[in-house]
């Protein structure tokens, strides 16, 4: 493996400290002002995909007035190509817990739940577990916060925060109108902070290593180490740490078969880069953006075949709420198979890319306005084979 | 919410019946509960088997063989994707991803996930469940 090439990192699945929670233990002696600059010292954006800078949803919320508010981790991990979170679950789940805790303690809620995808319903038992040790040691150490376990029921779109709410609620996962943003209405339309289950694990070894140390990893616009999941046509799938801010042919060089073609960044809501462009891509915020999600394709593979999947996935997991999505997912999907069937002229590929276009800008959620991310990137590296 | 998913855990399906009773107790209308529960594809609103098996259809899987994976399935049980066996122990299905993709192609079967299968461990894992 070559390892100059590639930074390989050991924080997130890296060992517990000897003695169970006292990274959690020492941030709670610390002060809410402390803690919040070094989030915002350490540059952590959003682990999920979106890139949030975490201090600031913080800060928000812990601004916001209001004596009931709430901390929810999303474990809703629905994106294709996406296992890391089950991982971080599995593996180091006392990490995230501490998290939820510290972020607790910082805006001032009583209470967190995290919001577990049905999918993994199996690891319930071991999860309730280490919550057990939890909340004993937080009664030790006084700090009042305690964390339930809520579930999902396979859906997709609950990801979406607003949608997670109301999921939480017991209704429909649709999402909400924004704003108003969950740091002054979320659960229970209170103040709360919801973040992904990679980010509490950030925030945790931000407050261990400190900002500075933490900052060393990555580049200027995405700080630290990100936790990827690697499959498709790769002789080495699964769950790699990695620093943030490495250019595609890299990746590629490391976790390909020597045939890639193309590399699906982000999963089915992200973007679709072709081989010649490895070079200049980078992985990151400032370049294509990721939850986590690497899919590699080789010379065997049909990128049709590869866009009809993932259109079919959004038509199924659209939630039906609002038309730009309903209607578009169903006329993309038919769109192209219409296209490949000889029934529509391949100038009707613009005509779909403008619906995708469409969408993007008219659709309530970002379920709806990614679509065209895929939708764009798939077609337009990859005409002829839309078309023969 | 939780109350439909007890009701799957315990019945595999939530009937019309179900639904209204839910709704009476809870003062809620019929179509809410109807509404959540179709929203979800975990909340079956159709009897199921015993057994529900929700294979991956997703992209990683269905690149790495979820077609024969699915056709040892229907041979074994003889019955479709979307069918149940009419002993009722068997539901086939399929579902969107299942965060299996380093090891596809993967499924559930109720709870519980298969993954890196091949026509022969679809058959030691069937068998089980047949004599279960």
């Amino acid at each position: 493996m070559s390892e100059q090439t590639l930074k390989r990192v050991d924080l997130i699945f890296g060992e517990y400290s000897n003695e169970k929670y006292k990274v959690l233990e020492a941030t709670l002696q610390r002060s809410n002002d402390d803690i919040l600059k070094d989030l915002l010292e350490s540059g952590l954006r959003g682990r999920g995909g979106a890139g949030f800078p975490t201090s600031m949803k913080w800060k928000f919320t812990a601004e916001t007035p209001g004596d009931e508010k709430y901390v929810v981790c999303n474990a809703d991990e629905g994106e294709p190509g996406t296992f890391k979170d089950r991982e971080i679950l599995y593996r180091v789940p006392r990490k995230v817990f501490s998290g939820m805790a510290i972020c607790g303690k910082v805006i001032g809620a009583k209470k967190g739940y995290m919001y577990l995808r049905g999918e993994y319903k199996f690891m319930v038992p071991a999860l309730k577990k280490e919550l057990e040790a939890y909340h004993e040691h937080a009664r030790e150490l006084g700090h009042d916060f305690t964390i339930e376990i809520k579930m999902g029921s396979g859906a997709y779109i609950c990801g979406e925060e607003s949608a997670l709410f109301e999921s939480m609620e017991g209704g429909r996962g649709e999402p909400r109108n924004k704003p108003p943003y969950p740091t002054t209405s979320g659960f229970m339309k209170k103040p709360t902070v919801i973040n992904n289950v990679e980010t509490f694990v950030n925030v945790l070894m931000i407050m261990r290593l400190g900002p500075d140390q933490y900052k060393k990893l990555g580049t200027q616009d995405s700080r630290g180490s990100k936790v990827f999941s690697v499959s498709g046509d790769t002789p080495i799938p699964g769950i790699y740490e990695l620093e943030l801010g490495m250019t595609l042919d890299r990746f590629v060089d490391e976790f390909g078969d020597g045939d890639t073609k193309a590399v699906q960044v982000g999963g089915a809501s992200g973007f679709c880069v072709p081989r010649k462009k490895f070079k200049d891509t980078v992985i990151g915020f400032e370049g294509v953006p990721t939850g986590g999600s690497m899919m590699i394709f080789n010379s065997s593979r049909s990128m049709y075949n590869v866009l009809h999947n993932y259109l079919e996935f959004f038509e199924e997991e659209s939630c039906g709420q609002c038309t730009p999505c309903r209607v578009g997912c169903q006329q993309l999907l038919k769109g192209i198979v219409a296209v490949k069937k000889g029934e529509k002229k391949a100038l009707y590929l613009e005509q779909l890319m403008k619906l995708s276009e469409s969408m993007k800008i008219t659709a309530k959620c970002g379920l709806g306005q990614s679509v065209a991310n895929s939708f764009s990137s798939i077609v337009n590296n990859f005409k002829e084979e839309m078309i023969y | 919410m939780p109350i439909l998913q007890g009701i799957v855990e315990r019945n595999n399906f939530i009937s019309d019946q179900d639904m209204t009773e839910i709704a009476k107790e809870l003062d809620l209308s019929a179509a809410q509960v109807y509404g959540t529960a179709t929203f979800y594809s975990f909340l079956d609103t159709k009897p199921r088997g015993q057994f529900v098996i929700r294979v991956c259809k997703t992209i990683t899987c269905d690149m790495h063989g979820k077609k024969t994976i699915i056709q040892a399935l229907e041979d074994m049980l003889k019955i479709k994707v979307g069918e149940t066996t009419p002993n009722k122990k068997f539901t086939l299905l399929e579902t969107n991803c299942l965060g299996w993709c380093h090891e596809g192609p993967a499924m559930l079967i109720n709870d519980i996930p298969y993954s890196g299968l091949t026509t022969e461990k679809v058959h030691d894992i069937i068998s089980e469940y047949i004599n279960k």
